[in-house]
């Protein structure tokens, strides 16, 4: 559905977007991770045709993004929330959808139906027709994400839906988008809230200019090495640690009756630590795998490339 | 091109316009005083040196003619302040332009937004400003002033200065992040035909009818010249990553 191959944008010697290439399907929901000003909106932008791009190649649908042919057809088989809400304070909520769906052509009743389905589903018919300026934020991101689906578009792109709401509201907004997901709308999610990520996205990006690393929110997890085995035990034993030391799978360090083994993977390597913990004569309360979240995988990746 | 997307916005940026009450005092009192003045002046002008005379008439009408010139010049810039710099405020131009519309399409939906309200509010100026002439001039000149040809011209040109105007404040909008100095900005464009007033209230030029086809000349010119800068700065790149 969204294609791209070394997606390229450069401001006048500032090399924001550089050499993304990525891949989403129909009906995914593809999350981009990155801090502030890592191109996550810059990408959004030039695949919403908004901007050119400077190299590369990146098409929606099928359609080229940068030929201005195409461009008409693709802007209208997407809907896009940008990061500000960009509502007509001093119209109404139904005049600022009715609005919209004519610059996309739709029928007077094409625009009648759609309204009303969206804006019962958000939860707003009861103030259709009160201006938009008195709405409260969360009512207005709302809004601002029924605007993006009054034509009914096939993708759908975010740009930090839920930034700055209250986490009521943006509770609202993320049950809205795993409904729409439920709808198999392609949804292009651009956010630095984790949490929401992983809870929504079949895939995630991390983009911090370049392209860091791509995959679903467990794949990326488990790709940051950092993660350890912590075991309690009943009481410290000198003979497990040597023992678990003497396996050579990774750092071993002991603190009263926690032992805690770093390794690549741990999944893999805890049958052979648990196997030697009793066999020196360990009696084991708890094992647990901490550290290594999407968190980590997020800074790890972001970090390594503000080192660079 | 596709005209109704543009319809479809100037008739939004007109719905969101007759709510300010700025725009629409601008709109509808100046022309309204004016139309209201001029003919007050004729009729109470110089009482205690026994009034103004039959003849003395017609060049203090062509005087005033030229205000219907003036009047275009100065009312867009409050609308197109917040037909363009409203929008960058209310940070709407992005979702505008992610639409199925062209750049053209836009740019001409925010001009025609701005110059349907200001020539309707310069002509019912006119409408009002010849017919009370006419009441107050009849008995002194024997004959309806107005309509005649010279204000006819005049009103050709209305429309010549209201489009260079509106181009104007379009350049000015895309420069500065609030309507206030957009507007104040854009009001400046009176200037040059108040020049030209003051030109010939003292000598420098006669405003007759060939002097007024030049300067509608002159004004088209101008209005394609600036057509085209206007066009070169409304483009969804720049407005996204260059405008203030």
């Amino acid at each position: 559905m969204i294609e791209t191959e070394n997606l390229t944008k450069k401001f006048e010697g500032l090399t924001a977007v550089d050499g993304v290439t990525f891949r989403v399907e129909e009906g995914e929901v593809f999350g981009f991770l990155g801090p502030n000003g890592a191109g996550k909106t810059t990408t959004v932008r030039m695949l919403c045709c908004l901007i050119s791009k400077t190299s590369g190649t990146a098409k929606i649908a099928g359609y080229e993004v940068g030929d201005g042919a195409d461009s008409l057809k693709i802007r209208r088989i997407i809907g896009l929330v940008p990061d500000n809400v960009g509502l007509y304070e001093s119209l109404t909520a139904y005049d600022n959808l009715d609005f919209y769906g004519k610059l996309y052509d739709r029928t007077e009743s094409q625009r009648k139906e759609s309204i009303a389905a969206l804006l019962k589903m958000l939860e707003l018919w009861e103030k259709k027709d009160v201006p938009v300026a008195t709405f409260s934020k969360g009512m207005k991101q709302k809004l601002a994400i029924a605007l993006a689906l009054v034509h009914d578009p096939q993708i759908l792109f975010m740009d930090e839906p839920t930034a700055n709401l209250d986490p009521e509201a943006a509770k609202t907004v993320r049950d809205f988008i795993l409904d729409l997901k439920k709808q198999k709308k392609t949804i292009f999610l651009n956010t630095h809230n984790l949490d929401e990520a992983q809870r929504i996205c079949d895939r995630i990006a991390i983009l911090n200019t370049t392209l860091r690393a791509m995959g679903t929110p467990e794949e990326l997890e488990r790709s940051v090495q950092g993660r350890v085995t912590v075991i309690q035990l009943e009481q410290p034993n000198d003979a497990v640690l040597a023992a678990v030391k003497k396996l050579g799978l990774g750092d071993v360090s002991a603190e009263g009756n926690k032992l805690t083994i770093s390794t690549a993977d741990p999944e893999k390597a805890n049958a052979t630590i648990l196997d030697a913990v009793f066999r020196a004569g360990g009696r084991i309360q708890s094992v647990n795998v901490v550290g290594s979240t999407l968190e980590d995988a997020y800074l790890k990746l972001v970090r390594e490339r503000e080192k660079a | 091109m596709n005209v109704r997307h543009s319809w479809i916005i100037a008739l939004k940026d007109i719905r969101i316009f007759v709510r300010k009450r700025t725009v629409l005092y601008t709109l509808i009192l100046l022309p309204l005083l004016l139309s209201v003045l001029f003919p007050l002046v004729i009729e109470y002008g110089g009482r205690s040196s026994g009034g103004i005379t039959g003849p003395e008439i017609p060049g203090l009408l062509h005087s005033f003619e030229w205000f219907f010139v003036i009047i275009p010049a100065i009312i867009p810039a409050p609308i197109a302040s917040y037909s363009i710099v409203g929008e960058k405020l209310e940070k709407s131009l992005e979702r505008l332009l992610a639409t199925p519309t062209t750049d053209g399409e836009i740019l001409l939906g925010k001009s025609i937004a701005v110059f349907i309200p200001a020539i309707i509010a310069t002509y019912a100026g006119a409408t009002i400003y010849m017919a009370l002439t006419d009441i107050v001039t009849y008995g002194k000149l024997g004959y309806f002033y107005y309509p005649n040809w010279d204000m006819g011209i005049i009103l050709l040109l209305s429309p010549l200065a209201l489009l260079l105007s509106i181009e104007l404040n379009i350049i000015t909008s895309s420069r500065v992040s609030d309507v206030r100095s957009a507007s104040q900005l854009g009001g400046l464009m009176f200037l040059p035909f108040i020049g030209i007033y003051l030109a010939s209230e003292l000598g420098v030029i006669t405003l007759d009818t060939s002097t007024l086809l030049i300067l509608a000349g002159v004004i088209a010119v101008l209005d394609v010249a600036m057509f085209r800068v206007s066009t070169s700065i409304f483009q969804r790149e720049q407005i996204l990553t260059k405008w203030k």
